[in-house]
């Protein structure tokens, strides 16, 4: 038998350093906000020959424009949306897609553009998922209602996901300024479907908490929770893997326009497994135990 | 087999032939023989239109003219209910446009003429009185009077409620548009009336009469237009009015078609690795938990069927959010069949008879399928309000919406579907062993 509340502490301490790091890189670096977040340009072309979307596409990667987002339009025309360039940069851009592509531009316009995406629908999303968020604790309130302090596993379910949605935005604020990743109206999408996914596996492992404390497993609460979270590894793990198949798939296989998504749940759907096996249930543990001064592994020792 | 379980089996059978037909293209009921795809993923049309600058009001600069134009067409085409469309200013040596990209239109009861008539109007709504000019003849002159901090106000569209909406005439059996004037408007309204009892009054759009009616009564604050509106007219025309006036002029070039936002060959390639990504998912449940693997695979192809066909039906905008939101409601049904999987090899191994077993695990897991769906269900609901309501965020929306609709008829399909599966396997008699359910140590 693991001792998954045993170890509460260094789960804590590896949470708390990501989160910590995390909100350091944000505060310092933000996220990279991609170009649907930013004026940029815009360019339409009209090809000699028939260019297909794909050869477009890694042609514009080749020329070190990996960002941009090529649109077919009618007729062999393409709308190119990419970060704000200079006309001597769009001059070459054009010279080198004739060279790579071996046809002519017969036709081309540069334009500047505004956002595609304005930063108040991403405000809004924020705003929405807090508001969720508290649909959601007072739901897991009443759903345990039966439970000795309901409140305290609402709280706990929605403190499990935020760590969640912490991490995710973390990593990808590292990974802005350490890959360059950019961040895009996708990603938003991403955040999103990690609510989904985070709030199920939650409840799954605190369900099981649940009945092994309606079945007097134990008088020992921290031996009731780590029963349940014991009892909830296979299916979490079985659940995890199986989820992470499509979503790896789709990663390594799939599309590059739709990978900022497919990152945000791949790491996501990571977290979601850690946080309920690893977090949720012990944040359950330190409260009944009035435990918090010794949330840190050496703070145990000490006392 | 009991008679209860075979006419569910029935019932199940018929349901998923239904939802199957429904799916296969160029099927459906109602007209909806296809499924409504967003911009991302289907592509639509290219509006263009070209700003005239020199036409805009004064006090407003080129850039806040621009954003303005921008703002009222993002609100007239979310009311026409093209939420996922995109509007952006672009911008170069040749002058100033607005390029509006919207979706196919053939699914949603509006077409690409009457869109890009909605878009492209002006739309200035203003009263005019008749006077009396040096030559003896009438003309139209814009209403005025004192507003509330004292300056003469011209009476136009500006002051309206954004409630205009078209009603019919119990009297006439004509359409007009009902509309609301705000505090302000009121105010001028009741003064211009009062000063034209008796008198035509002239309802202007764009500078062209639309009625001129006589005025009955001193009115404030709510009226009628009429004219010979067509339904669909009188719709545009009110949106329009609810969405304000463009603050410039727009002449359309063309408009053209376009691919998916996202994409045809970058999609073609998701869709691919979706269904490798399936398979492997398959061959996991069946791998692992042998026969209630196979059955919790054929219940989660009914769930995905009927799924679709309720997409198709409603009909849901299929967009990249709302493909996400059904992506995240197929891992739960996953979920749900696993944790009804796990128990019954816990229940097995416990040495319970595979009948109780299967009974045991469906009831044990309940409560865990209940609890995790309701809080997502609640979740979307809020999400979907605020998507809507609140926010006009057709991302937010788009998302709470599909996932809504795959939660609710994934509990559906555990409870009904995978259940019923499960008791005639056992029932059968074919899987007695508890190895044909994953148990490998008894």
């Amino acid at each position: 038998m693991i001792d998954f509340v045993g170890k509460k502490h260094w789960f804590f301490l590896i949470s708390a350093i990501l989160i910590i790091s995390g909100i350091i890189s944000l505060a310092v670096f933000g996220l990279k906000w991609g170009i649907d977040f930013k004026s940029g340009s815009q360019i339409t072309l009209q090809f000699e020959k028939e260019v297909k979307l794909d050869q477009l596409r890694q042609e514009l990667a080749d020329l070190g424009y990996d960002r941009a987002k090529p649109q077919s339009a009618a007729a062999g025309e393409f709308l190119i949306r990419l970060q704000a360039i200079s006309s001597d940069n769009y001059t070459q851009l054009k010279a080198g897609l004739e060279a790579g592509l071996a046809t002519n531009i017969t036709d081309s316009s540069l334009y500047t553009v505004s956002p595609i995406m304005a930063m108040g629908t991403v405000r809004n999303t924020v705003i929405a998922v807090i508001i969720a968020s508290i649909g959601i604790l007072l739901y897991i309130s009443w759903a345990f209602r039966k439970m000795p302090k309901p409140i305290r596993w609402g709280i706990c379910a929605v403190l499990a996901l935020l760590h969640d949605l912490i991490i995710v935005i973390a990593v990808f604020s590292i990974l802005g300024w350490a890959a360059g990743m950019e961040v895009d109206s996708l990603f938003v999408t991403g955040v999103l479907g990690i609510v989904g996914v985070s709030v199920n596996n939650i409840v799954v492992v605190f369900d099981r908490i649940r009945e092994n404390l309606k079945r007097g497993v134990s008088s020992d609460f921290e031996v009731v929770v780590n029963c349940g979270i014991m009892e909830s590894v296979g299916r979490s793990l079985n659940t995890g893997l199986a989820t992470l198949f499509v979503i790896v798939a789709l990663y390594l296989l799939g599309g590059v326009t739709i990978r900022t998504l497919i990152l945000a749940l791949l790491i996501g759907i990571t977290t979601g497994i850690y946080s309920s096996l690893c977090i949720a249930g012990q944040l359950l543990v330190v409260w009944e135990k009035g435990e918090w001064s010794a949330l840190l592994p050496w703070a145990k020792k000490t006392a | 087999m009991k008679k209860a379980s075979k006419g569910l089996l029935i019932f199940i059978a018929i349901l998923f032939a239904f939802a199957l037909w429904v799916v296969l293209p160029n099927h459906g009921i109602g007209g909806r023989t296809g499924f409504t795809l967003g911009l991302d993923l289907n592509g639509g049309w290219r509006l263009f239109y070209s700003a005239n600058l020199s036409m805009k009001d004064p006090s407003q600069t080129d850039a806040q003219a621009l954003e303005g134009a921008k703002q009222t067409i993002e609100r007239r085409v979310n009311a026409s209910g093209l939420t996922e469309a995109t509007v952006q200013i672009m911008q170069n040596e040749q002058g100033n446009f607005i390029e509006v990209q919207i979706p196919y239109t053939k699914e949603r009861k509006i077409s690409i003429d009457e869109v890009s008539k909605l878009v492209g109007q002006v739309a200035e709504l203003d009263f005019r009185e008749q006077v009396l000019n040096a030559t003896g003849n009438t003309t139209w002159v814009t209403a005025k009077a004192v507003g509330s901090n004292g300056t003469e106000e011209k009476l136009t569209g500006a002051y309206l409620k954004p409630n205009a909406a078209p009603v019919m005439n119990p009297n006439t059996n004509k359409i007009e548009i009902a509309f609301e004037w705000n505090a302000e408007g009121a105010i001028l309204f009741k003064q211009i009336t009062t000063r034209n009892l008796n008198k035509p009054l002239g309802i202007f759009l764009d500078n062209e009469l639309i009625s001129a009616p006589t005025v009955q009564a001193v009115i404030e604050d709510k009226g009628v237009i009429e004219g010979n509106f067509s339904m669909d007219e009188a719709k545009t025309l009110a949106i329009q009015l609810n969405s304000g006036a463009l603050s410039v002029p727009l002449t359309e070039i063309a408009p053209t078609e376009v691919g998916p936002t996202l994409g045809a060959d970058s999609l073609k390639k998701s869709l691919l690795a979706g269904i490798i990504g399936l398979a492997l998912i398959i061959l996991f449940m069946i791998i692992y938990y042998r026969v209630s693997g196979l059955v919790a695979c054929l219940a989660l192809v009914v769930y995905t069927v009927l799924t679709l066909a309720v997409f198709k039906l409603i009909p849901v905008t299929l967009s990249l959010p709302g493909i996400a939101g059904f992506i995240v409601s197929v891992g739960m049904g996953v979920d749900g069949n696993v944790l009804v999987c796990e128990r019954l090899k816990e229940e097995l191994r416990r040495g319970s008879t595979l009948g109780r077993a299967v009974e045991q695990s469906f009831t044990q897991s309940w409560s865990a399928i209940w609890d995790s769906n309701v809080t997502v269900f609640i979740a979307c609901a809020v999400l979907y309000w605020l998507g809507t309501r609140v926010f006009a965020n057709p991302t937010v929306m788009g998302f709470a919406i599909t996932l809504f609709i795959g939660v609710a008829l994934s509990m559906f399909t555990q409870v009904v579907v995978t259940r019923a599966f499960l008791r005639t396997v056992v029932a059968s008699g074919l899987a007695k062993s508890p190895r044909a359910y994953g148990v490998l140590e008894v």
